[in-house]
């Protein structure tokens, strides 16, 4: 049998996402834990095990909700974290450690309330060997490795610009999308540069928000209010703390390495997928997103998405709430494109897809540091 | 406004920045299978060996890839907007640094153009950053 024997039982962001100044990154998490054991039909004295990211952290969050976990997971690697968390709250129930899992994520990224202050250690190796060049953050680290790829295999600013056209398409039938007017090539590569080659649009968001995930065994699939979601396969992967140090600047290795272990899992090829979340802070995530994971060949993904695959009416639709680009992102995005993932395979989507049967979920962790992948079902697999 | 970064030293890192300080790019490399390595550890990255050694390498290099940021890090605002690099030295090993003595624009700053190492001050320590290598050209 294929699979991981768990589903996801309840799913919920914040009420609100985008601009949230009167609430604290603890509060995000515990509205958002909240609506997701109502979406459940549970309550907190449900809950078994708990997992989140620091700050604040899985000890902290479990306090603020009266909660005494048997079952406690900190993986904190940056965005991707909450995939991982699926995949491990996935083996505590097959262990036997806890029943019923309780997954959160709430940041205060624009608004910074009751968010940790930002600090390098200059000892560290990032401190010692990137940081003395000038870097400030992602936008000058996640994308240095584009030119290199545009260089060997023929990108154009126009397609790398096209990216963030299509998920505005996307957004533009979200209304919780912070942004939804339809863009242009144009639009993208007139707006202010941020990090040549990358211009603003090419560039996520910085917004408040946080969601929530309930996972428990699918042996209780029809107990719950709202369509189970299998989690049919799982896959993580860490690959450098330095993005100068990244095996490869023309491809993933996490990627393909998460990639292969969730499509074994659970039992599919890349033509078994209806629906594709690809985390994207920036814009080239999704070009070495859909060649890692093998949808299109090395070099191709650029003109792929240029060619309209991605967008809506497109054969492979593609960040389906706008993205980190157009919907939302706090941060540490990857809890969004999990619960997209969610509502495709529901049916309950704001732009919703045809034959939702299986969703897979890509995130990135850090400067491609880390990945995670989830495959997500309508189905169990026989 | 904050200055630049200095970096800090671990003791493990010690003989490269005591390298950079009499102009030397000292990097590891392992003693039973050869590979050259950076950024300083104990252990080789390839085989697992804890016998390692240091040598001085050649300071040739190569622009593996780039950005130009607009959005200066503290103490590089006089500068911005300016390139930040990732170079192939000559030897295999890839590390982050300062392209000199080029403008900072796409034209200026063209992919594996050859590079030779320079060193500035930066504190107490001395920084490797990268200058075109005119004898390679």
């Amino acid at each position: 049998m294929s699979g991981t024997g768990v589903i996801i039982a309840g799913a919920a962001e914040t009420d609100e996402i985008g601009r949230l100044p009167n609430t604290s990154t603890l509060g995000l998490h515990l509205e958002a834990a909240r609506n997701a054991v109502a979406d459940a039909g549970l309550t907190m004295r449900d809950i078994d095990g708990i997992a989140t990211v620091s700050a604040p952290g899985p000890v902290q969050v479990a306090h603020a909700l009266g909660i005494y976990p048997d079952w406690v997971d900190g993986t904190g690697i940056g965005g991707t974290s909450f995939l991982l968390h699926v995949r491990h709250a996935a083996a505590a129930i097959r262990a036997g450690y806890a029943k019923t899992i309780l997954i959160t994520h709430g940041e205060s990224g624009r608004s910074r309330v009751g968010a940790p202050p930002y600090r390098m250690d200059l000892s560290s190796p990032t401190g010692q060997f990137e940081v003395p060049y000038g870097t400030l953050g992602p936008t000058t680290t996640f994308t240095i490795p584009l030119l290199r790829y545009m260089k060997d295999h023929g990108l154009t600013h126009e397609q790398l610009a096209y990216v963030a056209v299509a998920q505005r398409q996307w957004a533009a039938k979200n209304p919780r999308a912070m942004f939804r007017d339809v863009i242009t090539v144009d639009d993208v590569l007139s707006s202010r540069l941020v990090a040549y080659p990358f211009h603003l649009l090419e560039c996520c968001l910085v917004t408040d928000g946080g969601g929530a995930l309930v996972v428990t065994s699918a042996d209780r699939a029809a107990d719950f209010p709202k369509p189970p979601v299998h989690v049919l396969g799982t896959g993580e992967a860490s690959e450098t703390p330095m993005i100068s140090q990244m095996v490869d600047f023309t491809e993933s290795r996490m990627f393909r390495q998460a990639g292969r272990k969730a499509f074994a899992e659970a039992g599919i090829t890349t033509a078994d997928v209806n629906h594709l979340m690809i985390y994207d802070a920036f814009a080239h995530v999704p070009i070495y997103g859909l060649e890692a994971l093998g949808f299109v060949g090395k070099g191709e993904a650029g003109a792929f998405i240029a060619d309209g695959n991605t967008e809506p009416g497109g054969a492979l639709p593609l960040n389906t709430n706008g993205g980190g680009l157009s919907y939302t992102h706090t941060g540490m995005y990857g809890m969004f494109a999990i619960q997209e993932g969610v509502r495709q395979v529901r049916g309950e989507a704001a732009a919703q897809v045809d034959n939702p049967d299986i969703s897979v979920i890509l995130g990135n962790g850090g400067m491609f540091s880390a990945a995670g992948v989830l495959v997500l079902g309508r189905s169990p697999r026989p | 406004m904050p200055g630049k970064a200095v970096p800090v030293p671990t003791p493990e890192t010690q003989p490269y920045w005591d390298g950079c300080a009499a102009g030397e790019l000292r990097i590891q490399r392992c003693v039973d299978c050869g590979e050259p390595y950076f950024y300083p550890r104990p252990i080789c990255p390839s085989c697992g060996s804890g016998s390692v050694e240091w040598f001085t390498a050649s300071g040739r290099a190569t622009l593996y890839s780039y950005v130009i940021n607009h959005r200066p890090a503290g103490g590089f605002e006089a500068e911005a907007p300016y390139a930040i690099a990732v170079v192939q030295l000559a030897e295999g090993p890839r590390m982050m640094s300062s392209i000199r003595d080029v403008p900072a624009t796409p034209e200026a700053l063209v992919l594996d153009m050859p590079l030779r190492v320079a060193f500035e001050q930066r504190g107490d320590v001395w920084l490797p950053v990268f200058t075109p290598d005119q004898e390679a050209q």
